[in-house]
């Protein structure tokens, strides 16, 4: 099962420890950890269900392609991170 | 009509609560320090508070207090509905689609103490939201949302429209009229099931000559109404000041304001509908206090004479602009208070006579807003 693990950023929003759930692309990951976590979802999706514009998400040290149908392939044994996007000074 | 001791300011860094002591008004409580706190207000219903958080990366949140501020607890967000597929939203000003998400909670109102659990609240992209259960969840007005004036509006300042004001007729909650920026000010008599666009009488000298009396293209800042008179409404506008006495349906420009007739911010007294409160800065392409002085200009004859009000407040190289939430009076309407985006804090308990400096180095202030009883 793929890992998802979160910005330490987050937590003191929302506790989002560390998890393994199924799915095999970036969508269908998400879904199984917000399954039992349900107000995480709103602080790294946007309301149409797209990643939030300030976030990102690496599989495996790879950033996705696509951040509106979340469709990257995830490996059964890849890791996900969701990161801020943070850039400039 | 008890007297307003306390009154919760929100800022970029934190929401501030102020409250009135022996010697005067100080800092009494910070919530959320750090954290970008974009409005509160009181719902006097039921003695708590709500706090808005825009975190940037990870949205917008609602928050309450049942105890004053000592602790919190997130509630439920308003989220705008899946877009219908094939839908192409349209594209504002700036050439941005009008998207389906929330960027920002520009007003919250209490529902009417006949609906003791409703909630209003108003919403950057053009959204206003309703919950029943006092914000534990929000579902989207969709007879304002899907009128097809509404996809007309676009940003003033922001890139996208705003929904910024909403006034409760206290006598009947189903009476309410909107305020958008860009889009005017809307009307319902029938909580919120259907709408009409009031705003005749609004100028926007900004827009091509055929628009500059369009209804849906007017820059309301801020809309205000009399709890007393709730018929009467007074709008800051990007190109001045109107004054309304029908509900909104139409509108009579004030004109000759000194130093100037542009601003974000206005009050309205509780019990008398032709005094007024603006606090005026230079027009929309420089935005600062003329002559970098920082003033409130009172109306009480319904804006045919102003006074402008200094004692207390900085007459020299003072560049303080005052946000449209940022400016409140309270229920006796001898209480005013008003903070800056350079941080500053005034409080006035005598009808903006004179003014006491509760901070100068607040971080930059969004809104303002005094407990009610």
């Amino acid at each position: 099962m793929p890992t998802v693990r979160f910005t330490d950023n987050i937590q003191r929003h929302v506790q989002c420890p560390t998890k393994d759930v199924e799915g095999a692309d970036v969508r269908h990951v998400l879904d199984a950890y917000f399954r039992t976590n349900a107000r995480a979802r709103g602080y790294v999706l946007d309301d149409q269900g797209r990643l939030r514009e300030h976030m990102s998400i690496f599989i495996n040290g790879e950033q996705l392609r696509d951040r509106v149908r979340l469709s990257d392939a995830v490996p059964a044994d890849g890791v996900l991170d969701v990161i801020q996007a943070l850039s400039g000074g | 009509m008890a007297k307003t001791t306390t009154c919760h300011v929100a800022t970029r860094k934190g929401l501030f609560t102020i409250t009135r002591g022996a010697s005067g008004w100080s800092v009494s409580r910070v919530s959320f320090l750090g954290d970008n706190c974009t409005l509160a207000v009181h719902d006097a219903r039921s003695d708590s508070l709500l706090a808005a958080l825009n975190h940037g990366h990870f949205g917008v949140k609602l928050h309450r207090s049942r105890d004053g501020g000592a602790t919190w607890t997130e509630i439920g967000t308003p989220a705008y509905p899946p877009m219908p597929n094939g839908y192409v939203p349209k594209m504002t000003f700036s050439g941005k689609p009008i998207d389906w998400t929330l960027r920002l909670i520009w007003a919250l109102a209490p529902g009417g103490d006949d609906h003791p659990n409703a909630l209003w609240c108003g919403t950057m992209p053009g959204g206003l939201f309703k919950s029943d259960d006092n914000g534990e969840s929000w579902t989207l007005n969709r007879p304002l949302w899907d009128d097809p004036l509404r996809e007309q509006w676009n940003g003033g300042g922001a890139e996208y429209p705003g929904l910024h004001s909403i006034c409760v007729n206290p006598h009947d909650s189903d009476d309410i009229v909107v305020g958008v920026s860009t889009g005017g000010a809307w009307t319902t008599r029938d909580g919120g099931t259907s709408w009409r666009i009031g705003g005749k009488g609004m100028r926007a000298e900004y827009m091509p000559p055929e628009l500059q009396f369009e209804p849906n293209a007017q820059d309301a800042h801020l809309v205000v109404q009399c709890p007393g008179r709730p018929a009467a409404l007074w709008v800051q506008h990007h190109n001045g000041i109107f004054r309304s006495t029908d509900r909104g349906a139409s509108w009579s420009e004030i004109e000759n304001v000194h130093p100037s007739a542009f601003g974000f911010a206005v009050a309205v007294h509780p019990r008398d509908p032709e005094t007024a409160w603006f606090v005026p800065a230079v027009k929309d392409e420089k935005r600062y206090p003329a002559n970098g002085r920082v003033v409130v200009n009172r109306t009480h004859d319904g804006g045919k004479t102003f006074q402008t009000l200094t004692q207390g407040l900085p007459q020299e190289h003072a560049y303080d602009l005052v946000y449209r939430h940022a400016l409140d009076i309270d229920e006796t309407g001898e209480a005013l208070a008003f903070g800056s985006t350079t941080g500053s804090l005034w409080v006035s308990e005598n009808s903006g006579e004179s003014w006491q400096t509760v901070s100068s180095n607040l971080p930059p202030i969004h809104s303002v807003r005094f407990e009610r009883a």
